[in-house]
């Protein structure tokens, strides 16, 4: 009985993993590179930088909003860091800075949107390409470049065979998915999604957990940023161009509805995987990067419309 | 008299609803209803909230379907389909929201749907222009049809939906509370056009509540009570009194366990409320043990009393004492501090979130009681909702399930619950029966004998006079926003609480 209702409580997580299993079973078939622990290891590499921005992404659209900024607030973030590095800033200073500064850009977000009541699309269009600025202004856009070894580990370091930025996202999902069935801000997060005026009425400060969870994304968007920084060795303004579409296509490949109010962070985790082994699938069966363009679009609007249908069905 | 009515006798109806049945899922809204209408009268429907004046007319223009009887319309028999065949039929509503776009012009509002064209794809912009003016000027209003509607008053509004009806050749015109929102002089203006649409053969199905306004506007009057068709009479037979009578007769069927408490201490007293546009001075106490019934028309400001008390709506003015002392409410979270509840009207839009599940949504209010540095406790907010679960029979496979699934009844019991849960100790409770069958609503009304008992007061907004009159200690009638009566229950009657909320002499 209790593990039929597991069953049936995360029918569309399990569906969300069928599909990755399907994808890993076929390009298991076509092409004998994938299914090597070096290539997995790489896919899961490549994959935690999304996979952390898809965290924050997944909370914000449990609350039936959206934040576009995401790439903008990673690059910004990036060559502050870097700058702060460079600077000769003891690490752990450099990384809250770069934590911080995602957070602010996030914190502002949210004010625009319960304060300002600017609808989430708009204000995270406007920060968007006002991080992006940002970030290009203060680097006169260049790149910035080279740093310690320290620093560099925590992209290049390994744990029991694990790369770092696969440790530090499984973290991060553990604690994400903690916070949001364990803790008031993740419950309030549902209900703000599911029904703002319910929310209101039964006490609920709905500005400031609002505020609060733009403000998480962006602090993980600063996350991505340490990650991605110490992986190239560089921070580059004009990183993570398009990075919202894939935190969105994580997010809603594994079943968190737009609509707000449902959503689980393991099937975002499935999602980001299902969108990174695509990606290195498509690159080992050596298919032009104007062809993926095309796949990876039509995957997240086919993930979508079937979701729709079933849901349609439900009702 | 004899005159008049051997006059009307010899106009032939235009359209006869015969035996008109309606149902919704667990409930019948229309039971074998008639209703005739005559060439060039204006014929009123009355009857209290809920009575099926609306379904009976948005039958008649498409929205609803029949469920049983025919209709006869010009001395054809017509199944109207949907709004559009309807509209053909020359049936045409006007609704008391207008279902105007208000950054369109007058003219274009008018021939929405179907502009005078050009050519295949190019609108004729003058001759809809030119048309939309000239059906403005036959009515004698004072309206430019180039002017945005948004920017047109409401009974200037109004007019371009007569004006709409027109285009469309109506023959029958449904007005539903049309002078709701209008002031003196406009309701005037509103009769002249009335009487001259009169003129012209077409007639009007008039829905209102104001009595004082009928004798005036009105032939012929049919009453509509719980569904059911009462009786069709000349207004000018017919008293205020008559009407209220035949609003309200009906025999107190549903028993209403309710136990007479010991009634307390003042618990909530409000002074001097004012809320623009809504609240106007308003003065009460609640006391422990009490419940209050509030009575009063739909839009008469009973929601927006709650809201206010509440904090889900600002006021402007006024005081409000919690237990003798001053408090300021400025939103939810102070009264929900102050152990007041707030029981929506409207449980699917505002009490409860329907994708969480039973147990979240019992805690929802008080998950600040369940957790710890943020991190919520589950045993306890297990417990917790457990227990009421139990306590008040919420019916649900396991306290993960999602309220969407439950039934209207345990729906409702899960928002009380989640007022219990948050100790709330002044309850106000918005229509908590509505659509809700008839086990649960025992069930229900024990639950507030209970919490009587144990001290609680509750504020009981009702549509149902019955309700009122069956569990209430003291009956509260509003009227257009403001208190219009407060009465013992014992000395009041059905038609004494319709006097006071229809404000008739």
């Amino acid at each position: 009985m209790k593990s039929k209702e597991f069953l049936l409580h995360n029918a569309r997580q399990f569906g969300t993993l069928f599909g990755l299993f399907v994808l890993v079973i076929l390009l298991w078939i076509l092409t004998p590179h994938f299914l090597t622990i070096s290539n997995l290891l790489n896919v899961a590499q490549q994959t935690s930088i999304n996979a952390i921005i898809a965290v924050g992404m997944t909370f914000v659209i449990i609350t039936a909003g959206i934040d576009l900024s995401v790439g903008s607030i990673m690059a910004f973030s990036g060559v502050v860091l870097a700058s702060a590095l460079d600077a000769g800033l003891p690490l752990p200073l450099a990384l809250l800075i770069g934590l911080a500064i995602g957070m602010a850009c996030g914190l502002f977000n949210g004010l625009l949107i319960t304060y300002g009541h600017l609808p989430p699309f708009i204000s995270t269009l406007g920060m968007m390409s006002v991080a992006r600025g940002a970030a290009l202004l203060y680097t006169r856009g260049r790149p910035i470049s080279g740093f310690g070894e320290n620093f560099r580990s925590l992209a290049t370091g390994e744990i029991i065979g694990l790369p770092a930025p696969v440790i530090i996202m499984i973290f991060i999902y553990i604690i994400a998915h903690f916070v949001l069935t364990r803790t008031k801000l993740g419950r309030y997060t549902y209900a703000i999604g599911g029904n703002e005026e319910a929310a209101v009425l039964s006490g609920i400060n709905v500005k400031f957990f609002k505020t609060m969870v733009y403000g998480l994304c962006g602090m993980l968007s600063g996350l991505a940023a340490i990650i991605l920084t110490a992986r190239l060795n560089s921070a580059q303004p004009i990183a993570g161009i398009m990075y919202e579409l894939d935190a969105i296509a994580a997010t809603v490949i594994g079943g968190t509805s737009l609509m707000g109010g449902e959503g689980r962070i393991v099937g975002t985790l499935i999602g980001a995987l299902i969108m990174g082994v695509l990606r290195n699938g498509l690159n080992l069966l050596g298919i032009s990067s104007f062809i993926q363009q095309i796949v990876i679009g039509s995957v997240i609007i086919i993930a979508v419309l079937i979701d729709m249908v079933l849901k349609r069905h439900k009702k | 008299m004899i005159v008049k009515q051997s006059k009307s006798a010899e106009k032939d109806p235009v359209l006869e609803m015969r035996n008109i049945r309606k149902t919704f899922p667990g409930v019948v809204a229309l039971d074998d209803v008639n209703f005739t209408l005559l060439s060039g009268e204006v014929h009123i429907l009355l009857g209290e909230n809920g009575a099926g004046k609306s379904t009976l007319v948005k039958i008649l223009s498409g929205a609803y379907q029949k469920s049983g009887g025919n209709i006869v319309l010009f001395g054809k028999d017509v199944e109207i389909k949907n709004p559009r065949q309807a509209q053909q039929l020359g049936i045409s509503i006007i609704y008391q929201e207008f279902n105007l776009i208000s950054q369109l012009s007058a003219a274009e509002n008018i021939f929405l749907g179907r502009e005078f064209l050009l050519s295949p794809t190019i609108i004729d912009q003058k001759r809809i222009l030119d048309s939309a003016q000239s059906l403005l000027n036959d009515l004698g209003v004072n309206i430019d049809a180039r002017q945005l509607v948004g920017e047109l008053g409401v009974a200037q509004q109004q007019m371009v939906e007569v004006a709409k009806a027109l285009s469309l050749n109506a023959k029958i015109l449904i007005m539903d509370e049309p002078t709701s929102a209008l002031t003196k002089n406009e309701i005037i203006e509103l009769f002249a056009i009335i009487r001259k649409l009169k003129n012209r053969g077409v007639s009007v199905i008039y829905i209102s509540h104001r009595l004082e306004e009928l004798s005036e506007i009105g032939d012929r009057i049919t009453v509509l009570r719980d569904g059911k068709y009462i009786g069709t009479h000349q207004i000018s037979e017919m008293t205020q009194h008559d009407l209220i009578r035949m609003m309200v007769n009906r025999e107190l069927k549903e028993q209403f366990p309710k136990q007479k408490q010991q009634i307390g201490d003042e618990i909530l007293r409000i002074e001097r409320l004012n809320r623009q546009g809504s609240l106007n001075n308003i003065n009460f106490t609640l006391y422990r043990g009490e419940i209050l019934g509030v009575a009063g028309l739909l839009g008469s400001g009973r929601t927006e009393l709650a809201r206010a008390i509440f904090g889900a709506d600002k006021i402007d003015s006024g005081m409000i004492y919690v237990d003798g002392k001053l408090q300021i409410i400025n939103k939810p979270r102070n009264a929900i501090n102050l152990d007041i509840g707030y029981l929506s009207e409207d449980r699917k839009a505002e009490g409860l979130v329907l994708d969480l599940s039973v147990q979240s949504n019992i805690c929802l209010a008080s998950l600040g009681r369940f957790s710890k540095f943020g991190v919520v406790s589950n045993k306890q907010e297990k417990d917790a909702a457990s227990e009421y679960v139990k306590d008040l029979r919420i019916k649900t496979p396991g306290l993960n399930q999602k309220v969407l699934f439950l039934s209207g009844g345990n729906q409702q019991k899960v928002v009380v619950s989640k007022w219990l849960c948050s100790n709330a100790k002044v309850l106000i409770f918005d229509e908590p029966t509505r659509g809700i069958d008839v086990g649960s609503k025992v069930e229900i009304y024990q639950l507030m004998n209970r919490l009587t008992a144990e001290g609680a007061a509750i504020m009981m907004i009702s549509s149902e006079l019955p309700e009122i009159l069956g569990m209430s200690n003291r009956v509260m009638i509003m009227r257009e926003g403001s208190i219009a009566g407060i009465y013992d229950t014992d000395n009041v009657t059905q038609e004494k609480i319709l006097q006071n909320a229809l404000g008739a002499a």
